[in-house]
């Protein structure tokens, strides 16, 4: 996957736990939860969608590297490239 | 001749919120009863395919977001829906009640089952890992869920909880509001019964297995409570909740009255997991008069519990029989006949649908009922067509669930 691809996927799984937020002007350099209604449980269930998709395991030290949009694409980058 | 209570200690029902296979609100569902209008359908269950069952259409985004949703449980979405309907009813605003003093009290058969063969499913992809296992299980399955989504949706503080009584829990759940009011515990309650039943491959594979699971090859004439041919139990999802205050309260408000509880009664069988005991149904129907102050004469219409299994009805119709006469004056319907058994909530939208009967006379009819079955002899049964009588001051609402829990609830016509 390119980082535009990680980013949509990202995107997508969002708007499906979510559906109710615009995501269309979400930034990629603010905490997502700063931007759109994202709780706890939510965070979870992108933690989920990306072990249930891709068999990506996110340890819970590295949750903070999902706080952005940007930060999420750079932590996941290496781990989906090859997908 | 029943002494006269202080109005502070007379509660009353001054809004119904409902939904049924058949209707999504107590106008549309009294619209159904009376046209002769059922709600049964096909319905395919995971691992079992076809089978028939009642199904509610009611708009869950109406009082939800799309995230509550997904979060949530189908139990949790129907009772906001009807708790929502039923404080429109009624005519009160949110805002301006203290919500610390509304309490949300709901009949449930059972809950969490729907929701633990989803993620049992779910993982089943997975080879049975349980790091799939969903964060949302455990929110989803205790007991308090359906209560406790309607005091998240609604900004409600006072009590919520479930009342787990099979399927008299319509019943008991309005019982309890009553309850709580009478013990100046809240000053309102949102009160009645709700399932999600249908979302279970294993509570129709349960009564498959149990020879009680209804098939018929017309959807809406599946349900034959007292029907020689009768086969077994529709299962229905629904909800009916009630807003209950006391007469007092109401009075000052101005209100629509839909009715007033004179009495009612819970007991147990203690006999059995399944089978129906005719000598504690009969108790149970005679606590519930005593409790009222009334005879047996007094009642004008009593709702049958009857699901159309072969062996509950004749059970019922014998305590019937021996409570009220072989000629009772009372006359007789059934409406799981239109609906189903939709099970915590039966109780409670059975009543919901035969309230209308203070003020239009006209009992519901049992539909389905082709050959009544000589085990089940009903004189006064309502069957087929609806029957307008000279009055209703009082209606009687059986309703009995497994391992022998019965429930009897009395409502009376307003009078001041």
């Amino acid at each position: 996957m390119t980082k535009e691809q990680i980013k949509d996927t990202i995107l997508k799984i969002i708007a499906q736990i979510i559906p109710d937020e615009d995501l269309s002007n979400l930034k990629g350099d603010i905490p997502i939860r700063e931007q759109v209604d994202l709780d706890s449980m939510d965070f979870l269930d992108i933690i989920m969608e990306l072990r249930k998709r891709y068999g990506i395991e996110v340890p819970e030290d590295d949750y903070i590297h999902l706080a952005t949009l940007d930060s999420s694409v750079a932590y996941l980058e290496p781990r989906m490239k090859e997908l | 001749m029943v002494a006269k209570k202080p109005n502070e200690t007379r509660i009353v029902i001054t809004g119904v919120g409902l939904t049924a296979p058949n209707g999504n609100n107590l106008a549309e569902f009294r619209k159904s009863l009376l046209a002769g209008k059922p709600g049964i359908q096909k319905f395919n269950v995971r691992y079992m395919g076809e089978v028939l069952a009642g199904i509610c259409h009611f708009d869950p985004l109406k009082y939800q977001k799309k995230k509550e949703l997904r979060r949530g449980t189908r139990a949790g979405s129907i009772a906001i829906y009807c708790a929502q309907e039923a404080i429109a009813d009624a005519k009160l605003d949110l805002a301006c009640l203290d919500k610390s003093r509304i309490g949300v009290y709901l009949g449930i058969t059972e809950h969490g089952t729907v929701e633990t063969e989803n993620e049992i499913y779910e993982i089943k992809q997975f080879d049975y890992d349980v790091k799939y296992w969903s964060h949302h299980h455990n929110p989803r399955v205790v007991a308090n869920n359906p209560a406790g989504e309607v005091t998240l949706n609604m900004g409600i503080t006072g009590p919520h909880y479930t009342l787990g009584a099979a399927c008299a829990g319509g019943n008991i759940g309005l019982t309890h509001g009553l309850q709580m009011l009478l013990l100046n515990e809240v000053d309102l309650a949102l009160a009645g019964g709700v399932s999600e039943c249908t979302g279970s491959f294993g509570i129709f594979a349960g009564f498959k297995s149990e020879g009680a699971l209804a098939s018929h090859p017309d959807p809406d004439k599946a349900c034959r409570p007292f029907d020689k041919d009768r086969n077994g139990v529709v299962v229905s999802e629904g909800g009916c909740i009630f807003v209950l205050e006391r007469l007092s309260d109401a009075l000052k408000r101005g209100v629509k009255i839909y009715g007033e509880i004179a009495g009612y009664a819970i007991n147990s069988d203690a006999t059995d997991f399944i089978f129906p005991d005719r000598e504690r149904q009969v108790g149970c129907i005679k606590l519930g008069l005593n409790k009222a102050g009334i005879s047996p004469e007094d009642i004008d219409l009593i709702n049958t519990h009857g699901t159309g299994t072969i062996e509950g009805d004749p059970v019922e119709c014998q305590a019937i029989r021996e409570v009220f006469g072989e000629y009772p004056h009372a006359y007789i319907n059934n409406t799981k006949s239109f609906i189903g058994h939709a099970m915590g909530a039966a109780g409670a939208l059975e009543l919901a649908g035969n309230l209308p009967s203070f003020e239009d006379h006209i009992i519901h009819p049992t539909i389905n009922l082709d050959h009544l079955d000589p085990e089940c002899p009903l004189n006064n049964l309502v069957i087929n067509e609806p029957k307008r009588i000279d009055k209703v001051d009082y209606i009687l609402n059986n309703s009995f669930g497994m391992l022998g829990i019965n429930s009897v609830v009395i409502v009376k016509k307003f009078e001041e």
